[in-house]
């Protein structure tokens, strides 16, 4: 039985000091029931995650207490993808007919401080200074820059991108255009990442109604399908965050394996995509996951970044509302925004930054630690 | 009373301390001969629980670095303060025959790091606790540096 996405609703991405970050979950969740023209009291089960923000169940309260199952989801940064794929089990196993999928959070400024004992990682690590998540995408893109010959330059690209699509993205956080010179020369965080390659932790919301697909047309003319989803983790051998030392071998990591998944249950190729949502915690990190999910060989990114192949009239529009750089990252909702942006693409529904020529086939990727990956292609 | 009695080192267990020559310690499977850094109970490559503890070598190559410029939040602690927080490089060093190790370099500046590079593992005081013990850390030197470990 195929999954239909039939509502989305979103709570625009950024600073919001009036709302808790349970509200801004709550905004979209109307939003997203309003789309779908339904009640929440239709709704016959959620999964929702926040990592910051309190507990996604709590949503009920502002919601209605109608007796829903409602399951929480913490999975880092792959949270939404678990959530999203926790309801597309749910509803293929042919248990339910229609559910919520909801996301949001709500972070203090400034850099992740994670605990590493959560993680199974002595409190020395975190005391000498390696507990952070800058330093691996520096060290990765570093490595990866000397492998390939991919230039500061494609970096800066790939933030020049986020904002001018931001710019285009009346939910984006971050709206105001930045050239190439400017993130170059902006301050040096982990080498050789300037401020503006980063993104940064940000509060929002996104809640989606999924059904099965053949009641898809009680709700909307434009349902979009979900032709498969996917979630991995680290195998031995791959180069992760958070990892005090790592195998002298080398194999691919998660997202990789998540990619290849999810295309075989799709029965497409990387060249049948139209538009694609690629984890961009930094600038680095879309140029690594360009390959790592099939959509160029390592070292193409320098050529199609500067003839601006990612951009969305390009070959391949990549993070068309901005991606986390211009969006910043609400862990809990930063892996379904991707999803709302390829929904919101596919109906045709973008305005500004509207890919031309009717895409149907639209692909997003998460990644996060401590080595995770989540990936979906939805058709319309 | 030895000058090691008011000392300890930064994690229990990472490396031989009080010791005339410290090494990184691991554990090695005896099923399949890989090596983890710090010593761990099973081997995550084939899950192996027949697992040895042993001294890592002290000299490996670059294999990819950065430069840490923003003091880190806790549980970040190295005595510093905003004010006195001095940028400092991170590395992996591939230690042959063992693990590629990840540690703080002596190096803070990234022209005088290369990919490739020779490095050796250095022992330093790291932070002076309330109690007076003088905290050690490891960190990795380009070989042939003079070993300014103040980072």
């Amino acid at each position: 039985m195929d999954v239909a996405i039939v509502g989305v609703g979103i709570h625009p991405f950024g600073r919001t000091p009036e709302r808790s970050g349970l509200q801004q979950g709550a905004y979209a969740a109307r939003a997203a029931l309003k789309d779908a023209g339904v009640a929440w009291s239709d709704v016959q089960f959620a999964y929702g995650g926040s990592f910051s923000a309190g507990s996604a169940d709590a949503l009920v309260n502002e919601l209605g207490l109608t007796g829903l199952p409602f399951t929480n989801v913490a999975n880092g940064c792959a949270t939404g993808g678990s959530s999203l794929m926790s309801a597309y089990s749910a509803i293929k196993s042919g248990e339910f007919d229609l559910g919520m999928v909801v996301g949001f959070d709500k972070h203090d400024r400034g850099a992740f401080n994670a605990d590493p004992k959560s993680m199974g990682i002595g409190g020395w690590y975190g005391e000498a200074g390696l507990m952070l998540t800058t330093q691996f995408f520096a060290m990765k893109i570093t490595k990866y820059m000397a492998d390939y010959g991919v230039s500061k330059r494609a970096l800066a690209k790939v933030s020049e991108k986020a904002f001018q699509n931001g710019a285009l993205n009346p939910n984006a956080w971050r709206q105001t255009p930045i050239g190439e010179e400017e993130i170059l020369n902006s301050m040096m965080v982990n080498d050789p990442l300037t401020k503006y390659m980063f993104c940064s932790p940000s509060e929002g919301g996104i809640a989606l109604l999924v059904c099965r697909a053949d009641q898809a047309s009680k709700y909307t003319d434009k349902p979009v399908i979900i032709k498969g989803a996917a979630l991995r983790s680290r195998r031995y051998g791959s180069f992760e965050v958070f990892a005090p030392s790592q195998a002298l071998e080398h194999i691919a990591g998660p997202t990789v394996d998540a990619s290849k998944a999810v295309f075989e249950m799709a029965g497409v190729g990387p060249g049948d995509i139209d538009v694609a949502q690629l984890q961009d915690t930094e600038a680095g990190a879309e140029i690594m996951h360009m390959s790592e999910n099939g959509f160029c060989e390592n070292g193409e990114q320098e050529h199609m970044l500067l003839n601006g192949e990612t951009t969305i009239n390009g070959r391949l529009p990549v993070n068309t509302d901005g991606g986390c750089i211009a969006n910043g990252e609400p862990i809990g909702a930063s892996g379904l925004r991707q999803i709302y942006e390829n929904v919101v693409q596919l109906r045709g529904e973008a305005g500004a930054r509207q890919v031309p020529d009717d895409p149907k086939l639209a692909y997003s990727h998460v990644y996060g630690a401590p080595g995770i990956s989540a990936v979906t292609i939805l058709q319309r | 009373m030895s000058a090691h009695d008011l000392t300890k080192p930064i994690g229990e267990g990472i490396f031989t301390w009080p010791s005339e020559n410290p090494a990184l310690l691991g554990s090695r499977c005896q099923d399949c001969g890989r090596a983890a850094f710090p010593p761990q109970t099973s081997c995550s490559a084939c899950c192996s629980t027949r697992v040895e503890v042993e001294e890592l070598p002290r000299q490996g190559t670059l294999w990819t670095y950065t430069i840490q410029r923003f003091m880190p939040k806790a549980p970040y602690n190295s005595g510093e303060t905003q004010e006195t927080f001095k940028p400092y490089g991170v590395g992996y060093v591939e230690l042959p025959g063992g693990v590629r190790v990840e540690g703080r370099l002596t190096e803070n500046d990234p022209e005088k790091l290369q990919i490739g590079m020779d490095m050796e593992l250095v022992f330093y005081p790291y932070r002076t606790d309330p109690d007076g013990t003088e905290v050690i850390n490891f960190a990795f030197s380009p070989v042939g540096s003079a070993a300014d470990t103040g980072a």
